[in-house]
């Protein structure tokens, strides 16, 4: 959990909000270190989570989760987590044995057998139901831009995240955190309409963006905060705020745009 | 590392005692210890340098292939000499030369060191202080080192090539080779899953994962006391000889077949102990979302570009360089950051023995008139340089020189 970022946001991991979609974007720099802060944030506030983690292996999750103070083992086995190792069904998928009927893979669609993504809504919906004695469930997908890659269609992943939002933000009063890639000048334009869509419906957008004067040794990058107030109330606009980040072996230091340490 | 954590009191981890033996060391390979990683040599330690230390066990290496593939097949036969060099197996696929003829011709090694040794003693001297050459007028610069080189060469991490000799048979034929020519392979068998993929990626993917299996690369034989690592070398993936249309039309076929071919990949890297190279025709694919799927499905992208026929080639500022050298990509595994170095400008040159990447340096200016042709082109070529986090400048408004 990164504290700076948790008083940027306003949020503390003892009052979790409930039925928010936050959107984590980043373009031309790696978003990643934002998944990790949402990951032991909700772990910390004793949510339930179901993580999609189709990109990295749990290891490399586990490893980053404990600099930030949290044990992801541990809560895997007290059935906090529930981790969705997208690689892993992925090999079973092609390469395992022949599926047992009570238990579909999640990443179904890749054999083509069904062009749309019910099989992981599926096992969302499965995993976050049962609640238990945690608090608010939380859905975490990292990232949605790989299941463009993999095959699935854009309207294919728009419904996915629709059925999610409506279970898990609407039922079950729990919270959404999805990571995409964008690019600005991009020509991949299945992503761009996913993450344009996505960007609509969402409640609060952090947008992590290279600088654009290019590599700096003490400026990582720069992050912008959308909070959208305009999509609960009409007559609201969206407050932007912008900081500069560093990214540091434990920790992310958050300032305000021009003023790094290296700078004062 | 595990007092820091006692002392902060808020994470879990305990770090195991060391009670028992422990495993001896894979050969040829070097702990990454912050990251909790293997990392292996890619062949050339200056590319070593560039990735951060070197190549992690469990990823893949991208190589965009410069414009006729000359130098990306240096790099993907440096990659394979040091497998065999350091005892690891191999495994080569290809859909353009037989894995057979690519083993003939992989570089030989500087195997007595003198080379290697010559280096030492350069940095050594340099090291120890003023006497042997001191400088009278650039004495602030006296202390810097006089190559870019990790100071890991002193240990056995990276080794040195000769390109002008071949490797020897003897040695070539000393470790466990695995080959896979899509032309000699047989047809995609019926009884397997639909795959949903080309054909020719879904046979290489069938054939590594046969292999992972059957040597025991995914740790699936306990019995097993003496491991050792996988290289992969696959060549030219993308192109028209393995049936998929990427680089030859503006809407392929398939266009996924690549990206779900990384994918798989990905998962099979990460579950044993092996790593990838793959040198992909880049600037031969005309759709470039497809390309900018690749780079988010790979850990390291290095793009490779020549100067061989561009008006570069004859430009007095890169008389001394063959090519640039991009890296698009490093990842940040197990870690919030990622240990790059700090120059991204980067450039290649071939010796007549030797490939080396360096930072770029441009020669002093020496002309009467400043040429203003230069000075743009190098403004220009400044901005596509700096593209660390990736993020290149959007708009000249930025640097106005």
């Amino acid at each position: 959990m990164l504290a700076e970022l948790n008083e940027l946001l306003g949020a503390a991991p003892e009052r979790p909000d409930a039925g928010k979609f936050t959107l984590l974007r980043d373009t031309q720099t790696d978003g990643s270190f934002l998944v990790h802060h949402f990951l032991s944030f909700y772990l910390r506030a004793g949510c339930k989570v179901c993580f999609v983690a189709l990109l990295q292996s749990f290891s490399h999750y586990n490893i980053v989760a404990q600099k930030l103070g949290v044990n992801l083992a541990a809560a895997k086995e007290q059935g906090q987590l529930v981790f969705l190792e997208g690689l892993q069904s992925c090999l079973d998928l092609l390469f395992g044995e022949e599926e047992q009927p009570g238990q579909p893979n999640p990443l179904q669609f890749l054999s083509g057998s069904s062009p749309d993504l019910r099989a992981l809504f599926d096992f969302v919906r499965v995993s976050l139901s049962a609640a238990g004695s945690w608090k608010g469930p939380v859905l975490l997908v990292d990232d949605l831009s790989v299941l463009l890659s993999l095959g699935a269609a854009p309207v294919a992943v728009l419904d996915f995240i629709h059925y999610c939002r409506v279970c898990v933000c609407c039922q079950l009063k729990g919270n959404i955190v999805v990571l995409v890639h964008s690019n600005e000048d991009s020509e991949d334009e299945e992503n761009e309409l996913v993450v344009n869509s996505l960007c609509h419906h969402s409640d609060l957008i952090l947008w992590a963006e290279g600088l654009a004067t290019g590599f700096c040794k003490d400026v990582h990058g720069q992050i912008k905060i959308i909070k959208r107030l305009s999509l609960r109330r009409a007559a609201e606009q969206d407050v932007v705020q912008i900081y500069q980040y560093k990214i540091q072996d434990r920790n992310v230091s958050f300032f305000a745009r021009g003023l790094s340490a290296a700078v004062l | 590392m595990a007092a820091a954590g006692g002392a902060r009191g808020r994470t879990s981890f305990q770090r195991r005692p060391g009670a028992g033996p422990r495993p001896p060391a894979l050969p040829g390979t070097r702990p990454a210890l912050r990251r909790g990683q293997l990392l292996l040599s890619s062949g050339l330690p200056s590319l070593d340098c560039v990735l951060g230390g070197g190549v992690a066990v469990g990823t893949l290496l991208l190589i965009e292939e410069d414009k006729y593939g000359l130098y990306s097949n240096l790099l993907f036969k440096y990659f394979l000499a040091e497998g065999i060099v350091c005892g690891h197996e191999l495994f080569v696929a290809s859909a353009k030369e037989h894995p057979d003829n690519i083993l003939k011709e992989l570089p030989a090694p500087l195997l007595d060191d003198s080379h290697g040794k010559e280096l030492g003693n350069e940095a050594a001297a340099v090291k120890s202080e003023d006497l042997q050459d001191s400088m009278k007028i650039a004495w602030r610069y006296q202390n810097l080192p006089k190559m870019e080189v990790s100071p890991t060469m002193h240990t056995k991490f990276g080794h040195y090539y000769d390109i002008s000799k071949k490797m020897s048979p003897e040695l070539c034929q000393s470790v466990k080779f695995h080959s896979f020519y899509l032309h000699e392979e047989l047809p995609f068998e019926p009884k397997m899953k639909t795959w949903n993929m080309n054909s020719g990626y879904a046979r290489l993917l069938q054939s590594i994962q046969r292999i992972i299996s059957q040597e025991g690369f995914d740790g699936s034989d306990p019995q097993q006391k003496q491991r050792n690592v996988l290289r992969i070398g696959i060549q030219s993936l993308g192109s028209i000889l393995w049936g998929d249309d990427v680089c030859c039309s503006d809407t392929p076929e398939d266009p996924q077949s690549l990206t779900k071919f990384l994918y798989v990949l990905r998962g099979l890297l990460r579950k044993s102990l092996s790593a990838c190279i793959i040198t992909m025709p880049a600037h031969l694919i005309q759709n470039k979302a497809i390309m900018e799927r690749v780079t988010n499905l790979s850990d390291m992208v290095v793009g490779l570009e020549s100067f061989i026929g561009s008006e570069r080639e004859t430009n007095p500022l890169y008389k001394d360089y063959h090519g640039l050298v991009h890296v698009h990509q490093i990842p940040r595994l197990n870690s919030l950051i990622c240990d790059v170095s700090d120059t991204k400008d980067l450039a290649f040159r071939l010796k007549r023995k030797q490939f080396t990447i360096e930072r770029l340096h441009l020669p002093p200016d020496l002309s009467d008139t400043v040429s203003r042709a230069s000075k743009q082109d190098l403004a220009g070529s400044a901005k596509l340089l700096s593209s660390g986090c990736g993020a290149m400048a959007i708009g000249k408004k930025h640097l106005d020189f």
